[in-house]
């Protein structure tokens, strides 16, 4: 039953053909079984998870039922936060830190009735594309327990992948849901920004942060998405539509979809003949079903990853100031005074990578630098952007690799942080422009892991997203769940 | 050599929302020490400010009754630093873009009025205060306070063009007098609800440059703010004349020994790394919003001054007194209604019952029919200043008090004239001494007339009866 889709799990509990607790169980059996190995869960709720579950199947005994997901049991990567549960970010400087708030995904989830499992791995305050930044270890890749299952919401993406759950949610700052989707053959997607709350979701970098689902299937993913989408009035970045029926276009037809391919995606060094290869056949799946192609130009996309490596360094510098140890999270024991406490709370709190960031962003902000480096790479964003618009005045949907690899092999760029960077070369323009992108199955390498297929949309056209990646989902079927030596 | 100063004044004022800047927490002062905090205000993981929309509207009217140009769309920024009494570790403003800029106040002096420029006024938000275990320097330890964090702070800078220690004092003062017209601010400077940093530096007469200044800090009164630029313009001017130079700095007031003092710890200068806040959208302030504020601008201090003056033949002086205070003038307005004969004594009796007035223990009706029955002599002066505080302490109206207790004078010089002639019957000795020339006795006889009435007789009428009948 692990195999089931979210929907399906959701329907099952709803129609009493399984029970809450049973379903729970099964789940949670699996992750005291492989969570070891994978460290997918960085906390497991075992009791409460079970307590939960008892109460769903009271509720659906008197004939009611909390939301959509009833009874299902879910994931939070662990940026999001949990009353009452702890919430690290994989962080050693928040490693007891219990939260007296939810984030507003958390309540989202919640209240449709999900069973939440856990808090799932991640790179420290989701700054990585492999997991190994956190400080909990890094998480594995369910196709091969050697390799990477990318980041940062890599331990949601090892999760659903491994059936540790029926659904997760992570959050996207330049790639951290798609590519894990991606090199763990599961669909995952960054919403438009402004779609979903940031509101207790840990802040790495505001102005590109945004949270969304890690599924087996694309319905799923856009019933996850329903949950969370909308305004929230606690953040002032949210906006304020109204949320389609995003479950409805994964049914539609992508007949007389233009699909773009933007030339600089495929001109570059670095790219997988297989992925390459993974990504055409993509794209003749979708021209068989009545799409159209053609040939667009993105010609910033090569300044995307500098200008990024400012911003939201930039950002998250100051983001992160606030763990000082004075209020919550580590304090470093020490005799000194004032600044000789924070100094090495920080010290001691921070990783190697979330420290170099702190660094890069400070000195992009520091007076006299700020117009060369932080004013300039806002510059190119714009520039970035304008890009985008350009191309969606000729196409609806454009198509470009997740990944430029598939799984690399864990401590394979841990000492090469340029090449680790380089692992988010397609993501990251899409939070550059705050457009949508999602990342779904569409082949596997000859060693036999995964390889991803991106498609960008228009601002709030998600629905283009579901209706194509679902298109694809038909026509190329590939195992969701990894075999896990269980085969 | 002949100096002059060059003062400008940075205000922080706290705007008197009921709650926060950027979250619902009350911004009262005096609760329990982080009583009025929530996630947002103590800077936990993942949360976001939004911004209080009353708090804009009291910035935009600030900025409409100084005559500011308000922005339409202005940008807040983080200023980042660390400091256990900012959760965040930085503090939320305004800085390239604010809310409003370019405007002035009109201050009034000896030698007339004048012109003083407003810079800016910018938006921010407070940090909290930190409780230090014994003396700071050698502190066991340090609690924090976040009750102040995010309070709103109104910033109002100034152009430096005040001259002297009495020009920032007047302008300080109308420009809390215009925030509290406004109800945007409670004006306290003891308790830090107004706040002034001044800028100071001297020149010889007629040099155009301005010299090297020094911000002087720590000022809680009016009058500390002027005694303490006295004070560091005299230093500066003694300093150039020893052939030294002013050294750019902060300096403190200390007000006990009436010096200024260099901060201790070097105030090396800071980089904050502004940046805007990418949490916070630009703030866009619609022009139909601004109009709509501006009709809720009530008449301002300079203008009720001139309007009593005009109106009432009042000096400036005690037109400037009455407008102290909105409530003050209204109520000398209410009270001439009742009875507007001599607006000059309703003016003082306004002005020496102020306190009782502010506190709502009085009533127009009780000033009016105060200065009414004296300038009718039904009442002495003295009758007249026991009754209203009568009617303060038992809050009944002042006519009834008046009768109850028989303070009435009596004015009718026919009722005095059978008195006095009964005082002079039983005096003959002394009626014989006035005419022979003792005119002291005049007092004598008004003393007995006024026995005999038991005190109720109008001395000034007693006295014109008695030199009437005396010849």
């Amino acid at each position: 039953m692990h195999e089931w889709t979210l929907l399906s799990a959701a329907r099952k509990v709803r129609e009493k053909e399984i029970s809450s607790r049973e379903l729970t169980r099964a789940i949670l059996d699996r992750i005291e079984r492989h969570n070891p190995r994978i460290n997918a869960y960085v906390t497991v709720l075992t009791e409460k998870a079970m307590k939960d579950a008892l109460a769903c199947d009271e509720a659906l005994q008197k004939g009611r039922t909390l939301g959509p997901l009833h009874g299902v049991p879910v994931g939070l990567k662990d940026i999001f936060c949990t009353r009452g549960i702890r919430t690290t970010c994989g962080s050693r400087i928040l490693h007891n830190f219990i939260p007296p708030y939810d984030a507003t995904v958390t309540g989202k989830v919640l209240s449709s009735g999900a069973v939440l499992l856990g808090k799932q791995n991640m790179d420290e305050f989701a700054m990585g594309s492999s997991t190994e930044t956190s400080h909990f270890g890094p998480a594995r890749n369910p196709w091969a327990l050697d390799r990477i299952p990318g980041g940062s919401s890599g331990g949601t993406a090892a999760a659903v992948a491994a059936g540790l759950c029926f659904a997760g949610v992570g959050t996207d700052t330049g790639g951290s849901i798609r590519q894990p989707a991606s090199v763990c053959g599961v669909v995952g997607l960054k919403p438009t920004y402004g779609r979903v709350s940031r509101y207790g979701m840990i802040a790495f970098a505001s102005s590109l942060d945004q949270g969304g689902p890690i599924t087996r299937s694309v319905p799923d993913a856009a019933m996850i998405l329903s949950v969370i989408a909308g305004h929230d009035r606690r953040d002032s970045t949210s906006v304020d539509l109204p949320v389609p029926d995003y479950l409805a276009a994964t049914r539609e037809s992508v007949k007389g979809l233009k699909v773009g391919l933007p030339r600089e995606y495929f001109e570059g060094e670095g790219l997988d003949p297989g992925v390459r290869a993974a990504v055409e056949k993509t794209l003749a799946v979708l021209t068989s079903q009545g799409a159209q192609a053609l040939e667009i130009s993105l010609p910033h996309t090569r300044y995307a990853l500098s200008a990024y490596y400012i911003i939201a360094p930039a950002e998250a510098s100051s983001n992160l100031a606030r763990y000082d140890g004075v209020r919550y999270g580590h304090r470093a024991r020490c005799e000194g005074g004032l600044i000789e406490m924070m100094s090495r709370t920080r010290a001691e709190g921070f990783g190697a990578e979330v420290k170099r960031r702190v660094m890069i962003g400070t000195y992009a902000l520091s007076a006299g630098y700020y117009e060369a480096y932080y004013g300039k790479a806002q510059k190119v964003r714009t520039l970035i952007r304008r890009d985008f618009e350009e191309a969606f005045s000729k196409v609806d949907v454009i198509l470009t690799p997740t990944s430029p690899t598939p799984a690399f092999r864990i401590g394979e760029r841990t000492g090469d942080p340029l090449t680790m960077y380089l692992s988010d070369i397609f993501t990251i323009p899409c939070n550059l422009a705050g457009i949508p992108g999602i990342s779904v199955p569409c082949g596997m390498s000859r060693e036999g892991l995964p390889i991803g297929a991106q498609l960008l949309g228009k601002h709030f056209r998600e629905e283009d997203l579901f209706m194509a990646a679902a298109a694809i989902e038909r026509e190329i079927p590939l195992p969701r769940v990894a075999p896990m030596g269980e085969a | 050599m002949e100096f002059e100063a060059v003062i400008g004044l940075e205000v922080h004022a706290q705007l008197s929302t009921g709650s926060k800047i950027f979250c619902a927490c009350s911004a009262a002062f005096g609760a329990p020490p982080n009583e009025n905090t929530c996630p947002v205000c103590t800077g936990m993981p993942g949360v976001l400010p939004v911004l209080n929309r009353r708090v804009v509207e009291f910035a935009v009217r600030t900025a409409l009754a100084t005559s500011c140009a308000v922005r339409k769309k202005s940008v807040f920024a983080r200023k980042n630093y660390f400091y256990p009494d900012l959760p965040k570790a930085y503090q939320i403003s305004q800085y390239e873009l604010p809310l409003a800029l370019a405007g002035h106040i009109d201050i009034e002096l000896e030698g007339g009025a004048k012109r003083i420029g407003i810079t800016r006024i910018h938006l921010e938000e407070d940090a909290g205060k930190l409780v230090h275990e014994g003396e700071f320097a050698g502190a066991q330890a340090s609690l924090a306070d976040l009750n102040r964090c995010s309070v709103p702070l109104m910033e109002i800078v100034s152009e430096p063009d005040m001259r002297t220690p009495e020009e920032a004092g007047e302008y300080l003062r109308r420009l809390r007098d215009i925030l509290v017209y406004l109800e945007v601010c409670d004006g306290n400077m003891e308790e830090g609800s107004f706040r002034c940093d001044a800028n100071v530096s001297v020149r010889p007469m007629g040099q155009k440059e301005f010299g090297t200044k020094a911000e002087l800090k720590n000022m809680n009164s009016f009058r500390n703010v002027e005694k303490a630029l006295e004070h560091e313009i005299r230093r500066q001017i003694e300093r150039i004349e020893d052939g030294d130079k002013v050294v750019q700095e902060t300096r403190l007031w200390d007000a006990a020994a009436g010096v200024t003092v260099p901060m201790r710890g070097k105030e090396e200068a800071h980089d904050y790394r502004y940046f805007p806040d990418p949490d916070l959208l630009p703030l866009i302030v619609e022009e139909a919003w601004v109009e709509e504020l501006r009709q809720t601008i009530p008449e301002l201090p300079g203008e009720k001054i001139t309007r009593l003056t005009r109106t009432y033949g009042l000096s400036r002086y005690d037109a400037g007194l009455l407008s102290s205070s909105r409530a003050l003038a209204d109520f000398f307005e209410e009270s001439l209604a009742v009875f507007g004969d001599n607006p000059k004594v309703t003016a003082n009796e306004c002005v020496h019952w102020k306190e009782a007035i502010a506190a709502g223990k009085i009533s127009p009706e009780t000033i009016a029919h105060a200065v009414e029955d004296r300038e009718k002599g039904t009442i002495s002066a003295t009758a007249s200043k026991k009754l209203v505080e009568l009617a303060i302490e038992t809050g009944r109206p002042i006519r009834e008090i008046r009768d109850e207790k028989g303070l009435t004078q009596v004015s009718d010089t026919g009722a005095l004239e059978e008195t006095v002639s009964k005082v002079l019957a039983a005096n003959p000795k002394e009626v014989e001494s006035y005419r022979g020339g003792k005119a002291g006795l005049l007092s004598f006889f008004v003393g007995q007339v006024m026995k005999e009435t038991r005190g109720k007789a109008n001395p000034r009428i007693v006295q014109e009866v008695l030199k009437k009948t005396l010849g």
